[in-house]
């Protein structure tokens, strides 16, 4: 804390130095965690904005990564030290509606801005997650994205599999992996990252199964979870049978495993579509394919829940600073900015004209497979199964159940106990954060 | 024993003490403090409610069977480290203190590890036996060894242990070298013509005269293992798989800083400094009674 505060008075003396030819300027900090590619694009953003008007600068600031942005944002807050905009990732969203006094909705500030705030004009989908029940949008979706199939085309040529046909179901993609690794085409057959979010959450939106009660979370904060329903058992108890002789191999709880198939050990891979830019940086010859689904799902496939991040806005600032935010949340909802975004880092264009303006420029002909994650998306009208989880501490209950899956793995478990487990332990620790 | 220095002034004392208790009272009682009143309360991560409880935080912690298996974890997980770290330490202090020509490189070199910082020493053991990316694992698995550390509990937790007495050799080494030094020769001469080999005089006269030094480390080395480890273990493991390399500390970061459940992660924090002052004065109390300082 004492370093923070430091740290911040330095760069507040030198803003101040290095404006004060300029007083009318009022500054906004936006915290994020991007890294890498990603980073590059922040800082573009930014520069971009500040050069294109002369009252409001944006300034960035990289705190770490997704958790400890989040932490960094609370302790500031509690420090009353907020920064104007932070970056929450997709399951710190149930942890800031949770605290409705500490965040300014993001459609009150819109509309601050001058002009009339219009939700049509975003992706549903999106928009839905980071609303609030009653319809009120929270946040400025950000990055948003959503996992699909990866695989190796020159692993899927030597085992004698279809290159230009990526498995659909999960049946497959395990009987895929299997041809993989008996033929010694490569060491691995299938990998995955973030289990929790392919595996439960998207695979409970996809093959349209519950998640956990009051519709995953959305429509009320006292959720009892569903994952241990026979349809994750029977998935999650063929994935534990594969990995014990590494058709299946884990990597990790986050995206460890995406090291496993740039390296080629494993042919076949699910991924954020946000993971995108490491892949084709590792000239692979790889193809794309759609989330896989359940075939004995009733509706499968349905539609996938957003990941990535949102932008939230602290309370307590002045209503200049809010016009600034608002300036800049439309300065970031233009046609060519978002259109531009999604191109170059593989996550989806916020509004629905960068999507067409998108299709409209040929995009997706010349690099096919890169409309796979909004079709996922939009395909369907989404249900209560399918609109995405949330619980105010996901975050937690996401822990939990890596633990689980990982004592699963080890031949611990079977893939029933491990759900069980997950299921009873999550339950316990909902009702605690609830305050039951 | 020379005459008690006294100070003529009666404020000077405590104005020459004054910067010490600063510093401890801003960087030690003033936290401590904090979390022993959170330890109390019920709140929600922005500080928007909270609500006292009383030692409803406790009660749920001591109950909880994670709580006790991060106990088991850290009880394991210190002593292997503690031990492993001073042991070869001692070994390699006794075999520097051998060597004549070039004694000063050698001593250097062992040193260096120390500079390292815990993530980063974390990071080098990762790059060499994570599955995914390591050397030492690839070659470990394609010898037909079946290494896993993200799966199999055992073998993170000899992971942690190895990177973590890794890097606490040097400083061991650092000390025993010194308290090597401290010995009389001519201590080890006597028993030499007295026809005592090299065994009978180490465990006879060096280790017993090591003593002072060895019950320091054996303190510093048991703080280090419940505290400065946490890098380590956050870099290698994270805690996992499921909860093998949980120890207390990163039990108190994950449920403090990762889950956001501020009072159960305050309460734990407290039992922590009872049983770490607890084991200091054990250690004190018991312990050095059989220590003689020369």
């Amino acid at each position: 804390m004492k370093t923070y505060g430091l740290a911040a008075g330095i760069a507040a003396t030198f803003s101040i130095l290095s404006t004060s030819s300029a007083l009318a300027v009022t500054e906004i900090n936006w915290w994020h965690a991007m890294t890498g590619a990603n980073n590059e694009v922040v800082e573009t953003l930014s520069k971009e904005f500040n050069e294109s008007q002369s009252d409001y600068k944006v300034v960035p600031v990289f705190k770490g990564t997704y958790p400890e942005t989040l932490n960094a944002g609370i302790a500031a807050f509690r420090a009353n030290q907020a920064p104007h905009i932070i970056q929450v990732f997709d399951v710190g969203t149930g942890v800031m509606m949770a605290a409705e006094g500490a965040v300014k909705p993001v459609a009150e500030i819109l509309s601050m801005g001058g002009k009339q705030f219009d939700k049509s004009q975003y992706l549903p989908g999106i928009v839905a997650y980071y609303s609030k029940p009653d319809g009120t949008m929270l946040s400025f979706p950000y990055n948003s994205s959503s996992p699909i199939l990866y695989y190796n085309k020159d692993i899927f040529e030597k085992a004698g599999l279809d290159v230009d046909n990526p498995p659909k179901t999960w049946p497959e993609v395990f009987e895929a992996a299997k041809k993989i690794k008996s033929s010694g085409a490569a060491q691995c057959g299938y990998t995955s990252t973030w289990l929790t979010w392919i595996h439960l959450e998207n695979f409970a939106a996809w093959n349209n199964v519950s998640y956990g009660t009051n519709e995953n979370g959305l429509a009320s904060t006292d959720v009892e979870l569903k994952i241990n329903a026979p349809i994750y058992a029977e998935h999650f108890q063929q994935i534990a049978d594969l990995a014990k002789d590494d058709t299946f191999r884990y990597g990790g709880r986050t995206s460890e495993a995406k090291q496993l198939f740039l390296s080629g050990e494993c042919g076949i891979f699910t991924e954020s579509s946000g993971g995108l830019g490491d892949v084709i940086k590792s000239g692979l010859n790889y193809g794309l394919g759609q989330l896989p689904y359940e075939p004995s799902a009733e509706g499968a496939p349905q539609n996938t829940t957003p990941g990535g991040a949102s932008l939230w806005v602290f309370g307590g600032k002045s209503d200049e600073e809010y016009q600034a935010v608002a300036a800049f949340f439309n300065f970031l909802s233009q046609t060519d900015i978002q259109a531009r975004l999604h191109q170059v880092s593989g996550y989806l264009p916020v509004t629905l004209e960068a999507y067409e303006a998108t299709k409209e420029s040929g995009f997706y002909e010349k690099n096919p497979g890169r409309e796979i994650p909004i079709q996922q998306m939009m395909g369907k009208e989404p249900t209560e199964n399918s609109r995405g989880v949330r619980l105010v501490n996901l975050p937690q209950v996401r822990d939990i159940q890596n633990e689980e899956f990982e004592k699963m793995l080890a031949g611990q478990q079977t893939a029933q106990q491990a759900l069980d487990n997950a299921v009873s332990r999550g339950n316990a620790a909902i009702q605690q954060a609830i305050g039951n | 024993m020379s005459p008690r220095v006294t100070f003529p002034n009666k404020l000077l004392p405590y104005l020459l003490l004054a910067p010490q208790l600063a510093i401890t009272i801003v960087f030690f009682y003033w936290p401590a403090s904090q979390a022993l009143r959170q330890s109390l309360l019920r709140e929600d991560p922005f500080g928007l409610q909270s609500t006292f409880v009383g030692l409803a935080n406790f009660r749920r912690v001591l109950n909880d069977p994670n709580y006790i298996n991060a106990v088991q974890v850290t009880v394991i997980f210190s002593i292997a480290t503690a031990f492993l770290a001073m042991a070869l330490a001692l070994l390699l202090a006794v075999m520097a203190d051998k060597i004549i020509r070039g004694r000063g490189i050698y001593r250097t070199l062992l040193i260096w590890p120390y500079a390292v910082a815990p993530a980063i020493a974390g990071m080098l053991w990762l790059f060499m036996f994570n599955p995914a990316m390591g050397t030492f694992a690839y070659m470990l698995r394609s010898a037909g060894f079946g290494w896993d550390p993200l799966l199999n509990g055992p073998q993170a937790m000899t992971l942690v242990i190895a990177a973590a007495a890794w890097k606490q050799i040097s400083y061991n080494f650092l000390f025993f070298v010194a308290g090597l030094q401290a010995i009389p020769k001519t201590l080890i001469e006597a028993a030499a013509i007295d026809g005592a080999g090299e065994n009978k005089r180490f465990w006879t006269i060096v280790f017993p005269l090591l003593a002072p030094t060895t019950f320091f480390l054996l303190v510093i080395n048991t703080t280090y293992a419940f505290f400065d480890t946490f890098g380590i273990i956050h870099a290698v493991t994270g805690g996992g798989p499921g909860k093998a390399t949980e120890t207390l500390v990163y039990k108190v970061y994950n449920d403090g800083f990762v889950n956001l459940i501020l009072g159960d992660s305050a309460a734990q924090s407290v039992i922590l400094m009872i049983i770490v002052i607890a084991l200091t004065a054990i250690q004190f109390r018991y312990v050095e009674k059989k220590v003689h300082y020369g």
